[in-house]
């Protein structure tokens, strides 16, 4: 049955949960965050394996830039410590800025590629930085009030 | 005249937390009224938050008053006792540095007292289900070889294995460096220590500032000794020496504290130094994981190689935001992580629909909403004054573990004045223990990888036993 949604909207109103995949953190290169690019067996049928890899690889990218210790990191960093951290009152660190764009990105790839095919990706900072966790929807094609009990249905599909 | 059963004194000390009115007519006017509630106040760990979740500290808090109470009195009566003699006879700029040190200490006392250490929020329902199914079919599966039990997973880091240990209360695999601090009840990202000093975890966020505090309180430290001596010894040449400690009382004191303070705190600033330098944490040092008395090729790695990276990357790293976004707002269909109350939680545990725009929330500044769903924010919503100290409300335990509540309490440290001084609400769980209060504290996270997972596992009194055995360990090698 293909699960056709055209918009975030649709997403909430017609399908309802039955899935969740937890992409865990890969500790191979220490305690920096990066994201297992290992292909989880429940998306196979959902999505093209590239795709997913080529979301999981930016968002590793983008923590790596977050996390990278060079010249402007230690800038900031000396700059904080000389005004007694007071700085961070009025300026973003290098770190927030970077989340903010992991969060308009994982946005644009939610609305782009994983809406239509059923699925939803949530931003790792709202689960501790420790899973990507991507909700599998199923299409409730078959019940007519969906929109009503969708919010309650979740118990039901574990 | 009908008196309801909630007292108005409660009311002012516990704000619109405390739902427990009895009285049938409040009932019905707060049904209508419900404010939207920040997610501090259902924070499933044993910290205090102040200033409506801008500041963090752990439940014990007794001896960081100490601590600001002996700074703050000692660099008090020197400037105004000896830098006055000084200012006038050797150089005004005497008392400018000590005020420039003075504030630079606290400010670094207060960074690493109040923020957040790097708290793992723990997990949600739904991942602590999807870790289970996998240590089950891990358990399940048969296989030939050396595999390590289904709670520890391996794995390589730089050419060194790590174990990583699952932890009971948090329901996650703990990264590497984490480890679960029993008196604050979480588990805390490259966790040092937890100090009582700074009232505090000592992790991943705040270390650069504990280091910063035990630096600068050392040069402020020697500052005051040095100078208060010049002081008396400056009076004595004119008026000997006798008269010049009946003209100057207070320097006595500061002499005093400042020379028994210099040994502890130099050593420990010289004791961390080492530590940023090799890259390591108190924990590991303590525990010697990569001391080569294990074995032969056992080397750190997460060092860089050479002394300079290691500090610079310890001092000048980028600073990690938090990650339990305690000023959030809790919204009602969001997953709530687990804590200990099997469902005495105010919200449902499971949850269906996540937030559909996955928007990234601000994390320690502004109370954002997180999802689409639920009610606004009321702009003005205060609960309580500015700085009212609310403890979180301690969940129940659950009735399957009990032991765990009682052990846990236990190791915490008791400090009968802190209580009085916070009003916070001792739930009927908690047990006095008649531990005193320890230099360097530093809690072994309970490892439960070496038994058997078929038994019932009681992680706290596994914290116990090794709480004490480290408690007595670190008092004879604490510096």
């Amino acid at each position: 049955m293909a699960t056709e949604f055209h918009n975030l909207q649709e997403l909430r109103h017609s399908a309802s949960l039955a899935n969740k995949v937890f992409i865990q953190r890969d500790y191979s290169e220490g305690t920096t965050c990066r994201f297992q690019t290992k292909f989880p067996s429940e998306l196979d049928s959902r999505i093209e394996r590239t795709l997913f890899e080529d979301t999981v690889k930016t968002l590793n990218n983008y923590y790596a830039e977050a996390e990278k210790i060079g010249g402007q990191s230690y800038l900031e960093g000396c700059l904080a410590c000389t005004t007694a951290y007071i700085i961070f009152l009025c300026m973003e660190t290098r770190y927030e800025k970077v989340l903010k764009k992991i969060g308009r990105y994982i946005q644009e790839q939610n609305e782009k590629i994983y809406a239509p095919r059923g699925l939803l990706i949530t931003d790792p900072i709202e689960r501790g930085m420790r899973v990507i966790e991507i909700s599998i929807y199923e299409d409730r094609a078959s019940s007519g009030s969906s929109s009503g009990s969708s919010s309650t249905s979740g118990t039901s599909a574990r | 005249m009908h008196l309801g059963l909630d007292e108005p004194v409660r009311e002012c000390q516990y704000n619109q937390i405390c739902t427990r009115n009895s009285s049938p007519m409040e009932t019905l006017s707060h049904k209508k009224k419900r404010t939207p509630r920040r997610k501090w106040q259902i924070f499933p760990g044993r910290n205090r938050f102040y200033c409506n979740g801008r500041v963090m500290m752990a439940r014990q808090t007794g001896v960081f008053y100490l601590t600001l109470v002996l700074i703050m009195v000692t660099s008090g009566l020197f400037f105004a006792f000896d830098c006055p003699f000084l200012a006038s006879n050797l150089t005004p700029a005497i008392p400018v540095i000590g005020g420039v040190l003075f504030l630079f200490v606290l400010g670094m006392l207060l960074r690493a007292s109040f923020s957040d250490p790097g708290v793992l929020p723990r997990a949600t329902p739904d991942e602590a289900a999807d870790l289970e199914r996998q240590m089950d079919a891990a358990n399940g599966s048969s296989g030939p070889g050396y595999r390590p039990p289904p709670r520890i997973r391996e794995v390589v880091i730089n050419g060194q294995t790590v174990k990583l240990k699952y932890c009971f209360t948090c329901k996650i695999f703990r990264p590497p460096r984490a480890s679960h601090c029993s008196l604050c009840d979480n588990c805390v990202e490259r966790f040092d220590h937890h100090c009582p000093w700074v009232g505090n975890c000592v992790g991943k966020r705040n270390y650069r500032f504990f280091y910063l505090f035990i630096l600068s309180l050392s040069f402020l430290t020697i500052f005051i000794f040095a100078f208060v001596i010049t002081h008396v010894i400056l009076r004595s040449n004119r008026s000997g020496f006798l008269n010049a400690l009946k003209d100057s009382p207070a320097s006595v004191l500061e002499v005093v504290v400042c020379f028994f303070s210099v040994w502890s705190i130099v050593g420990l600033s010289g004791f961390h130094t080492y530590l940023i330098s090799s890259n390591q944490t108190t924990n590991e040092d303590i525990k010697g994981s990569w001391s080569t008395k294990r074995a032969k090729n056992n080397y750190n790695p997460y060092s860089y190689g050479n002394v300079l990276t290691n500090c610079c990357a310890a001092l000048c790293g980028p600073l990690h935001p938090s990650l339990i976004d305690r000023r959030g707002f809790i919204q009602p269909d969001t997953p709530q992580p687990l804590s200990h109350s099997n469902g005495s939680g105010l919200y449902p545990s499971t949850q269906n629909h996540t937030h559909m725009a996955a928007a990234t929330p601000l994390l320690h500044s502004d109370p954002v909403m997180m999802g689409r769903a639920g009610p606004p924010p009321s702009g003005k919503t205060s609960l309580g004054g500015p700085c009212s100290s609310l403890a979180p409300s301690q969940p129940s335990l659950p009735s399957s573990m009990p032991g765990l509540g009682c052990a846990g309490d236990m190791l915490t440290l008791r400090d009968p004045d802190a209580h009085c001084h916070h009003h916070h609400f001792v739930s009927p769980e908690e047990m006095p223990s008649p531990l005193g209060p320890s230099s360097l504290v530093l809690p072994f996270a309970a490892h439960g990888g070496h038994l058997n997972p078929a038994q019932l596992y009681d992680p706290a009194s596994q914290d116990s036993l090794h709480e004490d055995s480290v408690r007595g360990l670190v008092k004879l090698s604490s510096v």
